[in-house]
C-alpha cells in the first residue's frame, strides 16, 4: 500500500468538468497528510488536452482510445480497475455525479476496497481516516472510519474548493496503453444529446429562480430572467403570475403546481404562501428575497434579504456574470 | 422478458430523523419508512416497459418495516409477482453491501434478465445499490437512467448527466439499470385494489443466507448539522448583499 | 289513447306523421297542436357512453335525465364555465366518454343541482362512482393523485408528519386537553381535522375555538395524533376505498375514547360522520362547533364592539347537504356591531367555494377549463354587496378566499375570518 491519492478526472470531450478541480484540491491535500503522490487519470481519445488542465497533479495518467469517447460505464471500469490494481493507491477520489455513480461502487468491488458515498469532508487525524457524509437529503452528518485505510470515495459536487485544484504547474505525463481488454462489448456509449431547451422539466434542474407578485409588472420580468440566464437555470413563478400568463404553467412552483427539490432555490418577492411552500420547502438550500421581514417565506428559507427586488437582484446578476465572465 | 425491481424502503423525510442514544445511527425507533423515491420510479418503468412490449414483473422487497403493504401495493399496480426476502437484515446505514449481495443471489435464482432500481436512496453510505449489485453479479450496468426501450438482447437507455446533457447507451442483457426517472409519472395504487391484493394475493418468500456485511467501514459519529430555525439574514447595501449571496451560492454548489 | 304509437312506430317511421285534423272520442280536436312531422333522426350514437354510466352503482340517475335544463342555471361551475348535469347528460349522449373526460372533474359535488332537479339526477352520487372507475383505470389528475397519496401515507392531504397534528395547540395561549394523555371522559370530543390541525390560517382559526370553548367552560379534548383524515372529499373525488380504510381506523380510535358528543370543525367532516359512518359502524352524535356555539352566544361577554359589515359564505357541506343555515347566522349576529349582509346567492342557493369533491386538490386542473375561480366569483360577490369581511365556518375556505382575495385585487377591501375569529377577536380586550 502506498498513500498515493488518485483523482478520475471527468470531461466531455475534453472540456474538463469544474468538480473535476474540487477534487483534485482536495486529492492535495490528503497526498499531502498521507506522504504519497497525487495521480489524475484521464481517459477518453481527447486525455492529453485534458491533461493540460491538472497541473495540480504529481502525475497525469493518459489512456487515451476511441473506445473511451463519451462515456461507457463498462468500458471506464475496466480501465481503471486494470490501472489501480497493481498501484494500490491509499484513495481513489470520484465525484457523485452521473458518471461517477457508475464508477466508485464498482471501482471499490473490483480493488476489494470500501467506498464511501456523499462525502462532503474528509479528515485525517491520528493516522484514522474519516470521511463526512451528508445523507437523509443533508438532515443528517455521518462520520465513518476507513479501517483498512483505503477507499473509493464518491464526493458531493460543490463541497470543497475548486480553487486548489487549479495549478499553473506541469506535472509529469504518462501515457498507459489501454488494457488489451476494453471491455465496452456490453455497453455501448451512442451519442450525446442537449435536452430539448423548450421542454425544460423544473423538477428536475438544480438551481431554480423563482419570481411572485413582488414583481408588480410583466415589464419587469427581465429583471429576474436575467437573473436566471446568468445562472443558466429557468425562471419559475408562484401561482398569480402564472394565472396572469407571464409565464407557462409549467413553471408553476407549489400545491397546484410543480413539486420541486433543487440544490438552491432563489425565492424573489413572493410571500411563502402554504401552498407554495408545500411545492419547494425540501430544496437543499433556499434563499429569499422580500422586503417584508415578515413574510412567511423567511420561516422555511435558510438566507434572508430584506431589501427591495429590484436593487437586489440587479446587483446579483451583474456578481455572476462577472465571475462566469 | 424478466425483470425484477428490488425496492428499497428507507427513512421518509417529513418526519423529523433522529439521533440514537449511542450517536451511531438515525433513531430508528417508530421510524416511518417508506419505498425509496428513486425505486417507486424504477417500479413505473418496469410497468410501462411490461405494457409497451410485454414482461414478467417481479417486485422484490427485504422482510423489514411496511414490507408486506410495499408488495401488495406493487402487485396492485400491476407487478406479476412479489418476493419476500428473509434473513438477519440489520438495518443499518451500513446495509447496502448486505443488501445487494442477497439481492445478487436472488436475481441469479430469479433467472432475470433486467434488473431496474432505483439509482441510489437517501440512505447511501457504503455505495449505490444497483452498481454494487451489477458489480456482485458481474452484469453491466447504467446509473441514472431517464428512459429505457427493450429489444430481444439489449435495452437502450438515456443516461442523464449534469448540465441537460443526455446520453444514449446500449447494453447488452442481462443488466443493471439504476433508474433516476420513469417515462411518466409513477401511478396511483387505488387502496381498495391495495385492499383486494391484501386479501386474495399471494406474497412469495425466500430466505436469504446471513450475510457478512462487508462494507469496510465504520461509523464513527452520527449528527445533525446546525440549522437555524429561521432564515439568517443578510444585510449591507445592495452590493455587499449581492457579494454575500454569491458566497452562499458558490458555497452551496453552485459551479461557476 | 288516439295515436297507436307502437303500431306506428313499427312500419316505415320515415313517412309517418299525423294531420292536423283529429277526432277524440267524437270531438273534433283538429288544430295545428295535432301536427307531427315525419320522424327524423335526432341522434347518431350508440347509448353505450350512457349505458357505462347508468350500469354503475350510484351512476343510475343520470339515465333519468330529461334535458328541462332547471340544474343549468343553479350549477356553480357553469357560472364560471359550461357545466351542469343537462350539459354531461347530452355531451355523454352525442360522444363524450365522461370516464376519460376532463368533466369528470369539474363538479365539486355541491349539490345545488339536485336541489331543483325534477328527476333527482343526483351527480353527489353520479360523479365519485364515475370518477372511482376512472381511477381504477388509472386516470386521474396529477394533482389529486398526490393529495391520494398524502392522505395514504401520513392520514393527511397535506402530506405533514402525523406526529404534528396536534403542534397547533402549543400557541392557542389556552390548555387544550389531549384525550390519550388525560385519560378522561369528555362531554365533546373535538373532531379537528386536516387543515385546522396543518394549514397556518387553519391552525388560526382552530386556536381560535380553543380559546372559546375553554371561555364558555365547554368540557372537551382532542385525540391528537392518532386522528386522522376523514376523507369525505377524498371519496367523492372517488377514491373510495381510501375513505374506507380511513373510516375503520378512525371507527377504531374513537371506541377508545369515551364522549358524549362527536364536535367536528370542518363541515365536510361532519357530512362523513353523520351520513357515511353509521353505515361501516360508527354512529355518534355529532354538531358542527357553530351549532355548538350558538345557543351559548348569552353566556359570552364581550369586550369590543365589531363595527364590520360582514357577510356569510354557506359552506355547502353545512348548509345544503346537511340543511344548518342558522346556527353560523345566529353566531354573527350575537356579535355587537357587527352588521351582517346575505349575498345575492346564500343560503340555499349558496354558491360554492370551488373546495369540495376533490375541488380542493384540482385547483390548477380546473382553473385550465373555467374563466375564474369559484372563489374568486364569490369573493367579488361579497366586495358587490359592500362587505367588509367574508365570514366562513369551513377550514377549506379561509386560505381559498383569501387566495381569491388577492387574486381579484380587493387586497386591503375584504377580510376573510372564519366566525370563530371574529367571535374571539370581539370576546377578547383589544
Ligand atoms: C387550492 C390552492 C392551490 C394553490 N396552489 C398554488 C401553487 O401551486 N403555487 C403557488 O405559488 N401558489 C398557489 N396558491 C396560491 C397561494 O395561496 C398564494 O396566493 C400565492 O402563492 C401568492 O403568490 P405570491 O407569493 O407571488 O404573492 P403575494 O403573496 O402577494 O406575495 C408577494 C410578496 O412580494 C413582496 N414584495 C412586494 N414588492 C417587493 C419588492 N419590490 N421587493 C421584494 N419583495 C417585494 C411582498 O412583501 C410579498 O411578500 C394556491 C392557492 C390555493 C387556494
Ligand atoms: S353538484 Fe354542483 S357543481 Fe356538480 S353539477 Fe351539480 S350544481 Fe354543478
Ligand atoms: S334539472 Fe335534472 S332533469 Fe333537468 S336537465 Fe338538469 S339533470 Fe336533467
Amino acid at each position: 500500500m502506498t498513500g498515493d491519492v488518485y483523482v478520475v478526472v471527468e470531461h466531455w470531450n475534453g472540456t474538463i468538468a469544474e468538480v473535476s478541480f474540487e477534487l483534485l484540491g482536495l486529492g492535495r491535500q490528503l497526498a499531502q497528510a498521507s506522504g504519497g503522490k497525487l495521480h489524475a487519470l484521464v481517459l477518453g481519445p481527447e486525455a492529453k488536452e485534458v491533461a493540460a488542465a491538472c497541473g495540480a497533479a504529481d502525475v497525469t495518467i493518459c489512456v487515451e482510445h476511441d473506445a473511451l469517447a463519451g462515456f461507457s460505464p463498462e468500458a471506464h471500469i475496466t480501465q481503471l480497475a486494470a490501472i489501480l490494481k497493481d498501484r494500490s493507491p491509499a484513495f481513489t477520489l470520484v465525484s457523485n455525479t452521473s458518471k461517477g455513480m457508475d464508477v466508485a461502487p464498482a471501482l471499490a468491488v473490483a480493488l476489494k476496497v470500501p467506498v464511501v458515498t456523499n462525502v462532503a469532508a474528509v479528515a485525517v487525524n491520528d493516522g484514522a481516516i474519516v470521511a463526512t457524509s451528508q445523507l437523509y437529503g443533508g438532515k443528517i452528518a455521518v462520520e465513518a472510519e476507513l479501517a483498512g485505510g483505503r477507499a473509493v470515495l464518491s464526493l458531493l459536487a460543490g463541497a470543497f474548493p475548486a480553487d486548489h485544484g487549479k495549478s499553473a504547474g506541469a506535472g509529469a505525463i504518462e501515457t498507459v496503453v489501454p488494457a488489451a481488454q476494453l471491455g465496452g462489448s456490453r455497453v455501448a456509449f451512442k451519442r450525446l444529446i442537449e435536452a430539448e431547451a423548450s421542454d425544460v422539466d423544473i423538477s428536475k434542474q438544480e438551481i431554480l429562480v423563482t419570481v411572485g407578485r413582488g414583481i408588480q409588472d410583466k415589464d419587469n420580468l427581465p429583471v429576474v430572467q436575467e437573473l436566471a440566464d446568468a445562472l443558466g437555470c429557468p425562471l419559475c413563478a408562484s401561482r398569480p403570475l402564472v394565472d396572469a400568463g407571464w409565464l407557462p404553467k409549467s413553471r408553476q412552483v407549489g400545491k397546484s403546481g410543480v413539486t420541486v427539490k433543487p440544490k438552491i432555490y432563489l425565492a424573489i418577492g413572493l410571500s411563502g404562501a402554504p401552498e407554495h411552500v408545500q411545492g419547494m420547502k425540501d430544496a437543499t438550500t433556499i434563499i429569499a428575497v422580500n422586503s417584508d421581514p415578515k413574510a412567511p417565506i423567511f420561516d422555511v428559507a435558510h438566507f434572508g434579504v430584506v431589501a427591495d427586488l429590484f436593487d437586489v437582484v440587479p446587483a446579483l446578476t451583474e456578481k455572476v456574470r462577472e465571475l462566469r465572465g | 422478458m424478466h425483470i425484477v425491481v428490488p425496492l428499497k424502503q428507507s427513512p421518509d423525510l417529513v418526519e423529523e430523523l433522529e439521533v440514537n442514544a449511542e450517536g451511531n445511527d438515525i433513531d430508528r425507533q417508530g421510524l416511518k419508512l417508506q419505498v425509496s423515491e428513486w425505486d417507486e420510479q424504477a417500479l413505473e418503468e418496469a410497468l410501462c416497459l411490461k405494457e409497451a412490449s410485454g414482461a414478467n414483473v417481479t417486485a422484490i422487497t427485504a422482510d423489514w418495516g411496511g414490507a408486506d403493504l410495499v408488495l401488495f401495493t406493487a402487485l396492485a399496480k400491476g407487478a406479476d409477482r412479489a418476493l419476500k426476502l428473509v434473513g438477519d437484515f440489520s438495518t443499518t446505514m451500513l446495509d447496502n453491501h448486505r443488501l445487494a449481495r442477497a439481492l445478487a443471489s436472488t436475481v441469479e435464482q430469479l433467472g432475470a434478465n433486467l434488473v431496474l432500481t432505483g439509482v441510489q436512496s437517501v440512505e447511501d453510505l457504503d455505495g449505490q445499490i444497483p452498481v454494487l449489485l451489477a458489480a456482485m453479479l458481474g452484469w453491466p450496468h447504467v446509473s441514472v437512467v431517464t428512459g429505457v426501450e427493450l429489444t430481444a438482447d439489449a435495452a437502450q437507455v438515456k443516461q442523464e448527466h449534469s448540465g441537460g446533457l443526455v446520453a444514449e447507451l446500449e447494453v447488452k442483457l442481462p443488466a443493471v439499470l439504476g433508474v433516476q426517472a420513469a417515462r411518466r409519472a409513477p401511478r396511483y395504487a387505488p387502496v381498495s385494489k391495495v385492499r383486494q391484493m391484501q386479501k386474495g394475493a399471494k406474497l412469495e418468500q425466500l430466505s436469504v443466507a446471513a450475510q457478512d456485511a462487508g462494507s469496510g467501514l465504520k461509523v464513527r459519529r452520527v449528527f445533525k448539522p446546525q440549522v437555524a430555525a429561521r432564515a439568517e439574514i443578510l444585510e449591507g447595501t445592495a452590493e455587499e448583499i449581492a457579494a454575500k449571496l454569491l458566497a452562499v451560492l458558490r458555497e452551496r454548489g453552485l459551479s461557476l | 289513447m288516439p295515436i297507436e304509437k307502437e303500431k306506428l312506430l313499427s312500419v316505415e317511421p320515415a313517412r309517418i306523421h299525423e294531420h292536423e285534423h283529429l277526432v277524440l272520442e267524437g270531438s273534433d280536436i283538429s288544430g295545428h297542436w295535432n301536427r307531427m312531422f315525419e320522424q327524423r333522426v335526432l341522434w347518431d350514437y350508440t347509448p353505450d357512453l350512457l349505458g357505462k354510466i347508468t350500469a354503475l352503482e350510484g351512476g343510475e340517475s343520470l339515465g333519468w335525465c330529461y334535458q328541462c335544463g332547471k340544474c343549468v342555471g343553479v350549477c356553480p361551475v357553469d357560472v364560471v364555465g359550461d357545466y351542469g348535469p343537462r350539459k354531461i347528460f347530452r355531451k355523454v349522449q352525442s360522444g363524450t366518454d365522461l370516464f376519460t373526460s376532463d368533466d369528470l372533474w369539474l363538479c365539486t359535488t355541491c349539490m345545488n343541482c339536485l336541489r331543483v332537479c325534477p328527476k333527482e339526477v343526483d351527480m353527489v352520487k353520479i360523479m365519485p362512482a364515475v370518477r372511482e372507475q376512472a381511477m381504477l383505470e388509472g386516470n386521474v389528475p396529477a394533482e389529486l393523485q398526490d393529495a391520494f397519496e398524502k392522505t395514504a401515507k401520513y392520514g393527511n392531504p397535506l402530506g405533514e408528519p402525523a406526529r404534528k397534528r396536534a403542534d397547533w395547540t402549543r400557541d392557542a395561549g389556552v390548555e387544550v386537553p389531549i384525550v390519550a394523555k388525560t385519560g378522561k371522559p369528555v362531554d365533546l370530543l373535538w373532531w379537528v381535522e386536516c387543515y385546522p390541525a396543518y394549514h397556518p390560517r387553519g391552525k388560526e382559526a382552530a386556536r381560535a375555538l380553543a380559546r372559546t370553548l375553554v371561555a364558555l367552560g365547554v368540557d372537551f379534548g382532542i385525540i391528537g395524533i392518532e386522528e386522522k383524515c376523514v376523507a369525505d372529499s377524498q371519496r367523492l373525488a372517488g377514491e373510495k376505498g381510501l375513505f374506507e380504510s380511513l373510516a375503520e381506523e378512525n371507527i377504531k380510535t374513537l371506541r377508545n375514547y369515551q364522549f358524549r358528543r362527536l364536535m367536528v370543525t370542518d363541515p365536510h367532516a361532519y357530512n362523513a360522520f353523520r351520513n357515511e359512518y353509521p353505515r361501516y359502524g360508527g354512529s355518534y352524535e355529532v354538531v358542527h362547533y357553530t351549532q355548538l356555539l350558538a345557543p351559548l352566544m348569552s353566556k359570552i361577554e364581550w369586550k369590543k364592539e365589531l363595527r364590520y359589515k360582514v357577510t356569510f359564505h354557506d359552506p355547502c357541506y353545512l348548509g345544503r347537504h346537511n340543511g344548518e343555515y342558522e346556527a353560523p347566522r345566529a353566531i354573527l349576529k350575537a356579535i355587537p356591531g357587527l352588521e351582517l349582509v346575505e349575498m345575492f346567492r346564500c343560503r340555499q342557493n349558496g354558491y360554492c367555494c370551488g373546495g369540495g369533491g376533490g375541488g380542493m386538490w384540482l385547483d390548477g386542473f380546473n382553473t385550465q377549463h373555467l374563466r375564474e375561480r369559484l372563489s374568486e366569483r364569490r369573493v367579488r360577490e361579497a366586495v358587490e354587496v359592500g362587505a367588509e369581511v367574508l365570514a366562513v365556518c369551513c377550514p377549506f375556505e379561509v386560505s381559498r378566499f383569501e387566495d381569491a382575495v388577492k387574486s381579484t385585487g380587493n387586497e386591503g377591501k375584504l377580510l376573510v375570518r372564519d366566525i370563530v375569529e371574529l367571535m374571539d377577536e370581539a370576546r377578547r380586550a383589544a
